[in-house]
């Protein structure tokens, strides 16, 4: 099971001092965080997109170019990529470089976006926000998998023998999440393409999130991709911790009290109770963290958001030792328990690139039949 | 004997409030007539004030509370509704607003409802027409011809003026009962594995 951590990369006044970092601290504050994600021994670190303040991450892949050169193990993935308001073929493009630089440790998780007027901003249309992740993302697919696109659609100007550069890496294209936090088509789309489906789960009851990941569960076992149990999980957390509960609580309440999602309405308490929060000593968040398991199933993934609503970088980094030390080494061990030996991993480049080659093979060994309809099951094959 | 359900909205602040009076009258006058018909009513009543916090939390988070919860689903599980609120500045009050605000915009599609509005003048009667009804026109909900208005006076003046306001609390009583009479709200199974209507299509956070 991977563990990591995600962040919105929202610059927020420090409630209990007034002090707003500088665009740039925030920005070199967001690179250092995700170090300390690799060097506390978790395996993800995920990068919001936004284009408004009070947001700092408006082109990830710069970010996460720097991080490829700065860290050696993390995969780096994104939280989410606007797959409605970006041109599929710069995603595909972008991607594909940055998957190349870090040798792999790549994959995105695609979302709509949560500010309305960023479509109008990019020439889109907010009430097209389904269609447009669908066609943009069947598009990215091909980019990926076909070396030459001939493609017309609804939002974009067509493409006639268009090759996205580079290629993937390996001929394996990046591991696809689909973000959603109340929307049933995105984990409609997860599953009929097989990928993973990543509950944003932080802002709503559990009960919701249940429903959600049943539903893409169902579905992903509908489309022939293995059973249910199989299907690519990837849930969201919040926490923040120390030694002693009162103390937890104590430090983060006027965190949580001005925060600007959920800021100024019900208490630290209520929403503890109703949402994932947690917020106290390491054993309490891995006993809620584990109960996870209890409504969504043996899953993939499990992202915390850490640095957010004014939180001072020493904090969020003490706070990453919490999870390093304390936290993810008890859950590794915790999930792996009863865990069924059917439930896969979360796919990795390396995992992709050995099931492509399984692919190419039991082709070959069908004489290669697939291709006499123009389909293969190994993008690098085409061409070749 | 048949089985009906009402919910009763009431957005009065004060204790008494004569818009929870108002609210009860209403009731009471529905399941009289709901009764001469063979018609049990189960009456669940609510006051915004109590979950007033819950409903704010909601509009800043997204989702309601356990018990706001259990109060949207009384009312939108009703068979008729009565909602009547005090009239603040030309207008029904902000919490009564925020209520149905924070309900799915689809919930009270062809929901009978009866309104109702209190106020110190009989000047602000017109709000009825012209910011509730719209509202509940809205919301595609069903609203009764007969609105039912009441000023301080209303409550009693003596004088010997025609009591007014019992017959259009009885008359609004015969419309409601006649459509609740014909309701199947309340019967229709839910699917406890459907996806709920805060599955929305436009997803997302509320754009801001």
């Amino acid at each position: 099971m991977q563990f990591g951590i995600f962040t919105v990369g929202d610059l927020t006044t420090d409630p209990t001092n007034g002090q707003t970092p500088t665009e740039s601290e925030r920005i070199k504050a967001i690179l250092t965080i995700a170090q300390k994600v690799e060097e506390v021994g978790m395996d993800v670190f995920a990068l919001g997109e936004h284009h408004n303040p009070p947001f700092v991450p408006s082109s990830p892949t710069t970010m996460l170019g720097y991080l490829a050169a700065k860290t050696d193990r993390i995969i780096l993935s994104t939280a989410t990529t606007l797959i409605t308001t970006n041109d599929p073929v710069k995603i595909a493009e972008d991607y594909a470089m940055l998957q190349t630089i870090a040798d792999g440790r790549v994959d995105l998780t695609l979302g709509r976006g949560n500010t309305g007027p960023v479509y109008p901003w990019f020439g889109k249309d907010i009430r097209q926000g389904i269609p447009l992740a669908l066609e943009n993302y069947a598009l990215l697919r091909r980019l990926w998998r076909e070396d030459f696109v001939d493609w017309e659609g609804e939002f974009r100007t067509p493409l006639q023998g268009f090759q996205s550069t580079p290629r993937p890496l390996d001929g394996v294209p990046p591991f696809i999440w689909h973000g959603s936090i109340r929307s049933p088509e995105i984990a409609e789309q997860a599953a009929y393409y097989g990928d993973g489906f990543f509950s944003n789960h932080i802002f709503w009851p559990a009960s919701h999130t249940q429903k959600m990941v049943r539903y893409y569960r169902q579905r992903f076992e509908h489309y022939g991709h293995g059973t249910a149990e199989q299907a690519i999980v990837g849930l969201g957390g919040q926490v923040f911790m120390a030694r002693k509960s009162q103390d937890a609580v104590r430090n983060f309440r006027p965190y949580f009290d001005n925060a600007p999602v959920y800021g100024h309405g019900p208490s630290l308490e209520e929403f503890g109770s109703q949402t994932p929060l947690t917020v106290g000593s390491p054993q309490e968040v891995i006993d809620r963290t584990l109960g996870f398991r209890d409504y969504v199933g043996d899953y993939q993934r499990q992202l915390f958001l850490m640095d957010h609503a004014g939180l001072p970088l020493k904090t969020v980094l003490e706070q990453l030792d919490f999870l390093g030390e304390d936290v993810v080494p008890v859950l590794r061990k915790e999930f792996a328990k009863n865990r069924p030996a059917t439930v896969p991993d979360a796919p990795t480049h390396e995992s992709l690139k050995a099931q492509a080659a399984v692919k190419a093979a039991e082709a070959r060994a069908n004489g290669g039949k697939g291709a006499a309809f123009g389909l293969t099951s190994n993008p690098a094959s085409i061409g070749i | 004997m048949t089985t009906r359900k009402l919910a009763v909205i009431s957005a009065g602040l004060s204790q008494p409030s004569s818009t929870r009076m108002l609210a009860d009258k209403l009731a009471v006058a529905t399941v009289a007539r709901l009764n001469e018909q063979g018609i049990d009513t189960e009456v669940q009543a609510f006051d915004l004030r109590d979950v007033a916090q819950d409903i704010m939390n909601n509009m800043l988070t997204g989702f309601p509370s356990p018990k706001l919860e259990a109060v949207i689903e009384a009312v939108t599980g009703a068979d008729g509704l009565i909602a009547v609120t005090p009239i603040f500045t030309t207008s029904y009050s902000g919490l009564f607003k925020s209520f149905f605000d924070v309900i799915d915009n689809r919930a009270l599609t062809d929901m009978p409802v009866l309104i109702g509005a209190t106020a110190g003048t009989a000047r602000h009667s017109l709000a009825l027409d012209y910011a509730i009804r719209p509202m509940f026109t809205y919301l595609h909900s069903v609203v009764l011809p007969t609105s039912v208005f009441a000023a301080s006076e209303d409550w009693g003046s003596g004088e010997g003026k025609i009591q007014t306001l019992p017959d259009r609390i009885d008359r609004a009583a015969g419309e409601l009962a006649a459509l609740v009479v014909t309701s199947d709200r309340s019967n229709r199974v839910l699917d406890p594995f459907a996806l709920d209507a805060s599955f929305s299509p436009t997803g997302g956070f509320q754009s801001n």
